[in-house]
């Protein structure tokens, strides 16, 4: 599977801006000439202060490729330079510069069984993977994951748990009676089937605890693709 | 196109960040794509092959046994992260290579990990004092989520290009796409000219 590839910077259009969280924004942007993206990738916003200086991050899709607009969920860094700004001061109509569709390995295009284990905004990518196998009639591929320290810190919450995904909160208990506490390889291992893939993302100790959980469970290493972000927002 | 209202939090503005950069300070970032493998240094090995004369296999000891560099100065990930002021320690590749010694045809080298990752790199780029094998950051073994117990280094370029748990070298007669750059990211990847992505 050869994933499309960055094509040159876009002014996109936001058409909608939501705030389902204090610290979160999710930004549905019109892109002009956009190139479907597969889900798992991610897309580079460029932000221009008024004599030149830029500043460029990425941030994970969390729409399908059918969608006819493009979904980013932006988690504000407390100390970030990019995140404040689009969570807070970004309206319906502005323009934002975008560069888009990158990465070619955290990919999955409803090809095989697939395992999402995500933590906090990392749920972003697994959101459109989620959002595709449904499109494509496939939901069964797919099982997900994901953990938060409480439910308010998970992004898209409700569409993950209307899904089926195990929720693991480990600060409060969870909206399926599940008792507070860190994700467990016992409540992992039915999930894993017979899964071709897992797809890891989260921060970096999530991604280390999880990929531990998974070799654990006996899962090939070859099978496990990670994606990581640190504090560089 | 500027953005309404945003400044940015910037550092003192210096000559030597790429264009599109911007300055980590004291933050290492990790950024992985595999799991992050234990290495037994006494099992793990560095072979120089391909278009060499004398193919080379060093062992942890041999390697070290070599006489050590370091590499001071910055080092710039394609994620816009630089930062600056870094302390690296290990052996030159311009050892590795004069021992296997290059046959006239190779032109460019792949780099192999011990997780199968790869990455490919002009041979004029690693030669001449401007890439290493290193085992140590800041006077520290380099810890398991920054390659370690053992790296590639290539500073001028985008930092994909140093392989982390670097175990292989092949010289090649053509350029043969590594792991990110199979996935979109660009054959060299000099950050003065940011080649972040094939076709920049």
């Amino acid at each position: 599977m050869l994933a499309p590839t960055a094509g040159p910077w876009r002014s996109a259009t936001v058409r909608e801006v939501a705030h389902p969280h204090p610290n979160g924004v999710v930004l549905r942007l019109e892109v002009p000439e956009r190139v479907d993206h597969l889900p798992g990738q991610h897309y580079a916003v460029r932000l221009t202060a008024e004599d030149g200086y830029t500043a460029t991050r990425s941030y994970s899709l969390a729409s399908a490729p059918s969608d006819p607009l493009v979904e980013l969920y932006v988690e504000e860094l407390p100390e970030g330079e990019v995140s404040p700004y689009l969570t807070q001061a970004i309206r319906p109509g502005d323009q934002l510069e975008v560069r888009g569709p990158i990465g070619g390995w955290f990919v999955w295009d409803a090809n095989g069984t697939a395992l999402g284990l995500a933590g906090g905004s990392g749920v972003v990518p697994l959101v459109s993977m989620l959002r595709h196998a449904a499109d494509v009639g496939r939901p069964e591929l797919l099982r997900l994951a994901v953990a938060a320290r409480t439910l308010d810190r998970l992004p898209y919450a409700d569409e993950l748990t209307a899904a089926g995904a195990l929720v693991a909160l480990s600060r409060e208990d969870g909206p399926a009676g599940r008792t507070a506490g860190r994700l467990l390889a016992a409540e992992l291992a039915p999930l894993l089937d017979d899964a071709a893939t897992c797809f890891v993302c989260g921060s970096a100790p999530f991604a280390a605890g999880a990929s531990d959980l998974l070799v654990g469970l006996g899962v090939d290493v070859s099978r496990v693709r990670v994606e990581r972000f640190g504090a560089s927002g | 196109m500027a953005q309404f209202g945003f400044v940015g939090r910037r550092r003192p503005p210096r000559d030597d960040l790429p264009p599109g950069q911007y300055d980590v300070g004291a933050d290492w970032p990790v950024l992985t794509a595999e799991v992050t493998p234990r290495i037994d240094p006494q099992r793990w090995t560095m072979t120089v092959d391909g278009l060499v004369e004398h193919p080379q296999t060093w062992s942890w000891d041999d390697l070290h046994a070599l006489p050590e560099t370091e590499y001071r100065g910055p080092i710039h990930c394609v994620t816009t992260w630089s930062k600056f002021d870094t302390r690296f320690a290990g052996v030159s590749v311009d050892l590795l290579l004069d021992a296997a010694a290059p046959t006239a045809e190779a032109t460019h080298v792949l780099a192999t990990s011990t997780t199968g990752y790869t990455t490919n790199l002009p041979l004029e780029h690693v030669r001449g004092g401007q890439a290493w094998v290193v085992w140590s950051f800041d006077g520290q073994p380099l810890t398991r989520d920054h390659g370690g117990p053992v790296r590639l280094l290539v500073p001028h370029l985008y930092f994909w290009k140093s392989a982390k748990w670097v175990t292989k070298l092949t010289l090649l007669d053509h350029d043969q796409h590594g792991f990110w750059e199979r996935n979109g990211y660009h054959d060299l990847g000099d950050p003065w000219r940011e080649q972040r992505y094939q076709g920049d």
